[in-house]
């Protein structure tokens, strides 16, 4: 299958590369791996990975060349597609982070907010942290499992039932959504070792 | 809930792991990319590079050891030493850091770190802080800790965190070589003075000593000689951690 790595210029994307290709192999898939930032590459490609880090601002301004029309037409295409970090929060329209003009994919309703600090509550949320599966049958598998988080910034589904795990920080997260060809990560697969190599493996070997 | 990070530093010089008491006497102890590969397999669950190569011009050996590392483990890389501007930081993550950490840069141009943070994000940003007891509390020193500033370490810390810093690697310079375990009290006083997690460094000679730093509010213990020498592996104090009741990520499901 053809996959391609969205580069929205946000940031390291090859360790999202290189885990991909290792999740690829451990689970037998044949995958040819173009990373692009160009819309009809992305158009073109079978299975759509976002990956970001920063800001929704800069994601959001980044969509602004085509990008948003090219990913958003592959997500109604039922084309398989994967999100990662600002790649989750990218499927909503705005971002408290940014002002009403900064446009994600809003693929769903709902918003992204600041996750609150407190006393034994740091943030930036950063190290491994639970995700518990909110639903049995999904990507994330029945259990609870350690993946690695960074991240200030949270999703607020306004459909509760988008949520396909979710993780305590100060109060409970959305960490990761599921539905149809969509799924996306507020957490690092990529950094969390053989626990988000798994996990990548499956969404491969479902894509 | 978040767990506490156990992270193993390796010093890195001219792209080789050295390993030495305070400076002297440093010898090689490896490939720095075996190396991490070995921690990333016992369960590590961040590794951190500090890049002590004396010279500015020679700082490729760290990028090509960064590159091949991030090429190999899928382990979170956090990189530190020598990094005087921007585009020291966007070499190092492009070759693969996650995180940057900012030491005397940031001391002598407070204004990086908010640049730094407003370009790549809080989250990449990590500043480093060598603290030493003084009469009034503790006093931050830079130029690998030849340098007072004057500065007072924990009003530095909330500054670098307002300024954007995403994490504090703070290092006791009383303690750092002596395995007499980390400074509690220094690490009480930023821990409850700033709303981003802090990572403790310089002391550790004993499993021990990493539980009493946890405990006493770091959210990442970081150690080196323990590791090197094969006196301890990560494993272990997961499991000392477990035992005395102290949130870890369980090492069972490291690869």
């Amino acid at each position: 299958m053809n996959l391609v790595v969205v580069d929205a210029g946000m940031g390291n994307l090859r360790s999202v590369e290189r885990a991909l290709e290792e999740a690829a192999r451990r689970v037998s898939q044949s995958v040819k791996l173009t990373r692009s930032g160009d819309p009809n590459v992305v158009r073109a490609a079978d299975v759509v990975v976002f990956p970001g880090q920063g800001a929704f601002r800069d994601c959001a301004r980044a969509l602004d060349g085509g990008l948003r029309e090219a990913i958003t037409g592959s997500i109604a295409a039922g084309k398989p597609y994967l999100g990662l970090c600002l790649g989750l929060q990218a499927l909503f329209a705005t971002s408290e982070e940014a002002g009403e003009s900064c446009r994600g994919l809003a693929i769903y309703g709902g918003t992204v907010r600041k996750l609150e600090g407190a006393p034994g509550v740091k943030i930036p949320h950063m190290g491994w942290n639970t995700v518990e599966p909110e639903r049995r049958g999904g990507l994330l598998g029945d259990s609870a499992e350690h993946y690695y988080f960074v991240h200030s910034f949270v999703v607020v589904p306004s459909d509760p039932s988008l949520a396909a795990g979710t993780t305590e920080h100060g109060s409970r997260f959305v960490s990761a959504v599921e539905r149809d060809n969509v799924f996306a990560t507020q957490f690092h697969p990529e950094k969390s070792q053989s626990a988000g190599l798994s996990l990548l493996g499956r969404f491969l070997e479902r894509a | 809930m978040l767990k506490k990070r156990v992270i193993p530093c390796l010093d890195v010089r001219d792209g080789r792991v050295v390993k030495g008491v305070a400076f002297e006497g440093l010898v090689d102890a490896g490939d720095p990319v075996e190396c991490a590969a070995r921690y990333d397999a016992q369960g590590a669950d961040e590794i951190t590079f500090l890049d002590i190569t004396a010279s500015h011009e020679r700082r490729g050996a760290i990028l090509s050891v960064v590159a091949m590392t991030a090429e190999q483990i899928f382990t979170p890389l956090t990189v530190g030493g020598g990094i005087r501007d921007e585009r020291d930081v966007k070499a190092l993550l492009d070759a693969g850091a996650d995180k940057v950490s900012i030491n005397t840069s940031a001391v002598v141009d407070p204004a990086l770190v908010e640049r730094c943070a407003g370009a790549w994000g809080s989250q990449a940003i990590v500043v480093a802080i060598d603290a030493r007891r003084s009469a009034t509390g503790w006093e931050v020193f830079i130029h690998g800790g030849r340098t007072p500033t004057g500065k007072d370490a924990v009003s530095w810390a909330g500054e670098v965190a307002r300024l954007g810093a995403g994490e504090i690697l703070l290092t006791s310079m009383d303690r750092d070589g002596t395995r007499a375990g980390y400074d509690l009290d220094l690490l009480r006083a930023v821990t409850s003075a700033v709303g981003v997690p802090v990572i403790a460094s310089g002391g550790v000679g004993t499993l021990d000593h990493i539980c009493d730093g946890l405990r006493a509010g770091a959210d990442a213990a970081l150690a080196a000689s323990i590791f090197h020498s094969g006196q301890h592996t990560i494993g272990e104090v997961k499991e000392l951690l477990a035992l005395k009741g102290i949130a870890a990520r369980p090492i069972a499901e490291a690869r």
